[in-house]
């Protein structure tokens, strides 16, 4: 009998491990009204485990109230939360969510190494002193550790607040405008942030208005308009096909027909415009081009930049308004 | 119920008081009061010599009582002053944003910070109440019948005072909730006095405003209870012209009292608890 029932659980053990692992964050319909004004308005979207995702919107399109709805600190009129696979009611689906909050304040009465050790505890996982201290060094923060909260810059506190929602180890990362109060040199420390979380599968949530920093570093975007998902998708999917801007002279009809048949082709006297589906053919084809005789002043692979593409999916939606 | 996250809260809260400026101002306005009262006590043994022992009695037990209306003063305003920022001050600043987001539930946040300040409230309560009765016994030579039980209940009406404090910074900003608190405790207080007036006059209707008041908010009750612990017992009984003494005390506290007390705690901080969990932050 005993014999059975541990194989019974081993089989259910390897059943759950068998099964696909459940989103960092799962959302579905969040909605929320404060008094007439409509906040959030039917907004779904998913987060899978190692992935980027950004945020994108105007002011007020309700990208903040959605990051607190997620965690807790607002209460949606409707809609579901999952967080790492445990429903956003339970405080549980927290233990391995770490949040840097758009208004960052700490204590101002304790130390940044007090800080991290509250966060540490009431996050109920056990950190070594040593981890903690590299946390506040990743941030540039390794010499205040000391210091109290108190006598802090601005930069340095939205440091600290990135210092505490790295340290309980998560596996997710909620940050809203992580770069609002750094210099170029702290967003830069961001980026590379990111890029090392990415690299160790720790799914995030950014938002942020810097757009070419969200460019660089997420995987997919959902871009918010008046409480709604305007557009989302993967960068690729979102932004379309890249295009290749040549200068050339020279040009035989072999050579246009050579650029013909790597892609659409566009010109405008000497300048010339490829749509590409694969990037990969550029050296062979500039090297076909040199072997036609044709002189190549310039090369620049493209795209359409996410600002532009933003900007569009926001126009369209005012215009539609 | 997570007792660790409570206590990390409670602590945190102590942690909290101890070094923001209200611990230096108390420790400053407590030394000031005390000091003035061991002035005043020592004035007067050596002016008033002649005092019979009754008269002696009398003056030490209303002094002591109103030293002790001082301290129960400065506990409240720095209690109801600490309960303010601790909570709506947090939520204000967004302090609170960093800390709720982490697994844990918002009530034991509120436990833990009413645990932290009812031990602050209550620890000085006993330490400058202990101090006073130290400094009466040297001059004076009197020691409070039940100092025990006197200082619980002025430790028992911080606590209420506190709850209070809590139940409004989790619906209104900080500064408000503090003068809310104080002034519910000022208004009770002489609700309670208007009532000892009404009490020795044999009007019911104006001594009803007494015991309404103090059902609503049962500091004024306690600290009757605390004064009646603190002065000598035979006073009242050797004469009616006490009657209505803002700072003489006619009876004890019943235990049903206590109870009353104990449940209108309880279901503050329900109330607080409640309120806070549906604040959007």
């Amino acid at each position: 009998m005993i014999g059975e029932s541990t194989a019974g659980v081993e089989t259910a053990r390897r059943a759950l491990a068998d099964l696909p692992e459940s989103p960092a964050v799962w959302c579905s319909g969040l909605r929320k009204r404060y008094r007439r004004q409509t906040a959030v308005d039917g907004v779904s979207f998913t987060v899978d485990r190692g992935e980027v995702l950004g945020l994108l919107g105007p002011n007020g399109a309700g990208k903040t109230t959605v990051i607190k709805m997620l965690l807790g600190l607002v209460r949606p009129d409707a809609g579901d939360v999952l967080l790492l696979g445990r429903p956003a009611r339970d405080p549980r689906a927290r233990a391995r969510v770490g949040y840097l909050p758009e208004l960052f304040r700490y204590q101002p009465w304790l130390t940044a190494a007090e800080v991290m050790a509250l966060h540490v505890r009431l996050a109920g996982v056990e950190v070594p002193d040593a981890e903690r201290r590299e946390c506040l060094a990743t941030v540039g923060l390794a010499d205040r550790a000391g210091d109290r909260v108190g006598g802090f810059s601005k930069g340095m506190q939205q440091r600290l607040g990135l210092a505490v929602a790295l340290v309980a180890r998560p596996e997710l990362i909620v940050l809203d405008e992580p770069t609002s109060a750094l210099d170029p040199l702290g967003r830069a420390d961001v980026r590379d942030l990111l890029l090392s979380l990415k690299a160790r599968r720790v799914a995030v949530l950014l938002n942020s208005h810097l757009i070419g920093e969200v460019e660089r570093v997420c995987d997919r975007v959902v871009i918010l308009d008046k409480g709604r998902v305007a557009a989302s998708g993967t960068l690729a999917e979102l932004l379309g096909q890249r295009e290749l801007r040549l200068r050339l002279d020279g040009v035989s009809p072999e050579a246009e027909a050579r650029l013909a048949a790597a892609g659409q082709l566009t010109r405008a006297g000497d300048a010339f415009t490829v749509a590409l589906q694969d990037v990969d053919i550029v050296p062979d084809l500039v090297a076909d081009l040199v072997g036609l005789g044709v002189r190549v002043h310039a090369v620049e692979p493209g795209r359409i930049s996410l600002e532009e593409r933003l900007l569009d999916i926001l126009r369209a939606g005012s215009d539609r308004q | 119920m997570n007792a660790r996250i409570v206590f990390t809260i409670a602590t945190l809260t102590l942690r909290e008081a101890a070094r923001r400026r209200v611990l230096r101002s108390l420790a400053v306005m407590t030394i000031a009061l005390l000091s003035l009262s061991a002035w005043g006590f020592y004035r007067l043994d050596a002016e008033f010599g002649g005092l019979t022992s009754g008269e002696a009695r009398l003056a030490t037990s209303s002094i002591l009582n109103l030293v002790m209306f001082g301290l129960s003063m400065i506990a409240a305003l720095g209690t109801a002053f600490l309960a303010g920022p601790t909570m709506a001050g947090e939520i204000e600043s967004g302090t609170s944003l960093a800390v709720l987001a982490r697994p844990i539930r918002r009530s034991w946040v509120l436990l833990g910070k009413w645990l932290g300040l009812v031990s602050f409230g209550s620890g000085f309560v006993i330490l400058a109440g202990l101090a006073q009765f130290i400094i009466v016994w040297a001059t004076m030579g009197y020691w409070p019948p039940r100092p025990v039980i006197g200082l619980a209940l002025l430790a028992g009406q911080t606590a209420v005072l506190l709850t209070l404090g809590i139940l409004l910074s989790t619906a209104i900003s900080p500064m408000a909730s503090g003068i809310v608190a104080v002034g519910l405790f000022g208004a009770t207080w002489i609700a309670g006095v208007v009532g000892g007036v009404g009490r020795a006059l044999d009007n019911p209707g104006v001594e009803r405003v007494g015991e309404v008041s103090r059902m609503l908010l049962p500091t004024d009750g306690l600290w009757r209870g605390a004064m009646n612990a603190f002065q000598d017992p035979n006073l009242l009984a050797q004469s009616t012209a006490f009657d209505g003494h803002p700072f003489l005390s006619q009876s004890g506290l019943s235990v049903a009292y206590v109870a009353w007390t104990a449940l209108w705690v309880a279901l503050v901080l329900g109330l607080a608890a409640l309120s806070f969990r549906r604040r959007d932050l």
